[in-house]
């Protein structure tokens, strides 16, 4: 039996998400390194359409499990994946370090007895083994582990990696998995959308976050301004979501959420130790704030010390220039 | 309903966490431990259920951890809770999320429980494991990441609601389960007073190893999945293009220009 680098992909509605190819990117590289085949395992309803775009993307296999139900559920998908492992012994799993990743992952490797790094941002192999990094204390320093049982486990940050080729002319074997009849004890009955169609804050390329400067909820109305023009998501700051500018599905930070975009301005934020801890592993970051000795400025890449509401909309008005080009 | 609550004794927040020159760990010296925060928000929801309950319902605490860790159980007690259990061996050193939560559902199995409470996660390694690794050896449901939670009259089930990318899933859950517990669920208590001084003398069970019928085989670096290889600190961050005391307009075409040109992220 070949050795197997398995991702995990994950759909939400029958669409593939990005992490998923972000998942196969890096799985392509590893499976070379390990002399392994890349395989996939989609799960869901009516999910064997999404083998084409895997297979494109560089799966040799893809497994295909249909619960016949709409919505996500830990036991039935644990009890799938978990199967699977047993069955093809895959020396690395891939899934998204997200809230079916995380959810998942943690039962599938407690039932199956693999080695688990969540969160990870960084994956490489050495001695032909799989060296996991990620952040530890809120991003304050790093730990690199390694499995030592049979079957590592890596659940990845979105936007660690870049999404692989997609190539048409390559096409994966589709294999289909029993999912067992388990009748779950825990069932989504419905799926309440609480943000717009922007990406989500923990997947979004840009992010524009407001702080305690914002001083009321419609201020926020020029972040998203800014946003739209750049195809940013908006977040805040917890001084901000605690003062009633933002909910709190929009903060990041500690008790809020981990962002990793390639662009991150920080509006009216101070640079606490605890929104750091939501944002620090953004590629590039940018503050604008009025304070020169503000503690975010030792953190930016980029800033300007000024007062954001005349920087942001003459902001929008550049980037409007610019992207009309 | 047996409530139990399971929390860890983290580093505070503002602890300036400093990697040893061996790679070997983080060094210890003055660091102030705490509640992890996220655990603040499962000790509350039990606490706001069995007041709800208002019947015999007891709230128990659970933690695994080294001698230090009775502070935090005792800040769990000054909130509320009726008792606690406090699993201590050196043995467990070294160990993974895995063999942690091994241990922790012994005792919970041991003690007995209706309902368990943790965290989303723990904000030292930020792993976010235990909580459903130890619904899988309990084999209960869990529902991670839990922003509302509503006990069904007959108390069999309860309804839920967990934060996912963009939206909720609305969750109908069977009891016994495992729910682990986002900011949002509720607004934690402080310990009162009184209650601090009731805390000293609510019931903490010692347990090791032996009481738990593990031998040190099935626990710490010997009984985990996973191996830390090394810690380490992050890497130094370039000083940055500060602009001021710039006229604004220019100093916003510059930032622009920056971003397309030297950065290239727009
Ligand atoms: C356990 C715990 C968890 C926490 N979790 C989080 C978390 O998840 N996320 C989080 O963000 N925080 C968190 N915090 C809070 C954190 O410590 C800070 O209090 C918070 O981040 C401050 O938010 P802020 O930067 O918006 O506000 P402030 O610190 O008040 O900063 C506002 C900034 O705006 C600038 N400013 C004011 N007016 C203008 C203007 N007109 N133009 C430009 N700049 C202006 C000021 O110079 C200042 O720097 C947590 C704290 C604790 C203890
Ligand atoms: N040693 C421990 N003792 C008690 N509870 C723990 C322990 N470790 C983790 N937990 C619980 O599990 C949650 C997730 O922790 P972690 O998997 O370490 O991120 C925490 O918020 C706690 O509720």
């Amino acid at each position: 039996m070949a050795n197997e680098v398995l991702v995990l992909a994950e759909q939400r509605a029958g669409n593939l998400k990005k992490i998923s190819l972000e998942l196969m990117g890096i799985g392509a590289e590893l499976a070379a390194k390990l002399g392994a085949d890349l395989t996939a395992v989609v799960i869901g309803n009516g999910v064997e359409g999404l083998a084409k775009a895997l297979g494109a993307a560089g799966a040799k296999k893809v497994y295909v499990g249909e619960t016949g139900e709409k919505y996500y559920n830990t036991e039935i998908y644990t009890q799938a994946v978990s199967d699977l492992i047993k069955q093809t012994q895959p020396s690395v799993v891939l899934a998204g370090a997200t809230a079916l990743g995380r959810d998942l992952t943690a039962r599938v490797a407690a039932r199956v007895g693999a080695g688990l790094a969540t969160d990870c941002t960084e994956l490489r192999i050495e001695n032909g083994k799989l060296v996991m990094r990620r952040p530890v204390y809120s991003g304050k320093a790093y730990i690199e582990l390694e499995s030592t049982a049979p079957v590592a486990i890596a659940s990845v940050r979105p936007n660690t990696y870049g999404p692989a080729a997609q190539d048409a002319s390559r096409s994966a074997e589709v294999v289909k998995i029993d999912v067992k009849a388990v009748t779950p004890r825990a069932v989504v009955k419905e799926i309440v959308k609480t943000a717009g169609d922007k990406p989500d804050l923990t997947e979004a390329e840009i992010i524009v976050s407001g702080g305690r400067a914002m001083k009321a909820a419609e201020n926020f109305k020029i972040l998203h301004e800014m946003a739209d023009v750049i195809g940013a998501t908006v977040g805040a700051s917890r001084a901000a979501v605690d003062s009633g500018y933002a909910p709190h599905s929009m903060q990041v930070g500690q008790t809020g959420k981990v962002v990793n975009p390639k662009l991150y301005f920080a509006v009216g934020i101070s640079g606490a130790i605890q929104h750091l801890a939501g944002m620090r592993t953004s590629k590039v970051i940018v503050a604008i704030n009025k304070d020169p000795d503000a503690p975010i400025f030792q953190k930016a890449d980029y800033g300007i010390v000024d007062d954001l509401y005349t920087v942001v909309p003459l902001l929008t008005q550049e980037f409007k220039k610019l992207l009309a080009e | 309903m047996k409530i139990v609550v399971i929390i860890k004794q983290v580093p505070d927040t503002e602890t300036k966490i400093k990697v040893k020159a061996d790679g070997s760990g983080i060094e210890t010296d003055g660091i102030k431990y705490v509640v992890s925060p996220y655990d603040e928000f499962a000790i509350e929801e039990g606490l706001r259920l069995k007041e709800k309950l208002a019947d015999d319902s007891t709230v128990t605490v659970v933690s695994v951890g080294p001698e230090r860790t009775i502070e935090s159980i005792r800040t769990a007690l000054a909130m509320g809770a009726d008792d606690a259990i406090h699993v201590n061996d050196p043995a467990l050193e070294g160990g993974d999320s895995l063999a942690t939560a091994r241990v922790m559902a012994k005792a919970i199995k041991d003690h007995g429980f209706d309902i368990v409470f943790a965290g989303k996660q723990a904000i030292d390694l930020d792993q976010a494991q235990v909580g459903p690794a130890v619904a899988e050896l309990l084999d209960i449901p869990q529902v991670n990441v839990v922003a509302k939670f509503e006990l069904a009259a007959d108390k069999t089930k309860a309804t839920v609601s967990r934060r996912i990318e963009g939206a909720d899933e609305l969750i109908e859950v069977s009891l016994p389960a495992l729910l682990t517990c986002e900011k949002g669920l509720n607004e934690p208590r402080y310990a009162s007073l009184p209650g601090i001084m009731k805390a000293k003398k609510k019931p903490v069970k010692q347990v090791d190893l032996a009481a738990l019928g593990f031998n040190a085989s099935e626990v710490g670096a010997a009984g985990s999945h996973v191996k830390i290889l090394k810690w380490l600190p992050l890497p130094e961050r370039q000083a940055g293009k500060i602009l001021k005391g710039m006229e604004t307009q220019a100093a916003v075409k510059e930032l622009v220009r920056l971003l397309r040109e030297e950065a290239k992220v727009i």
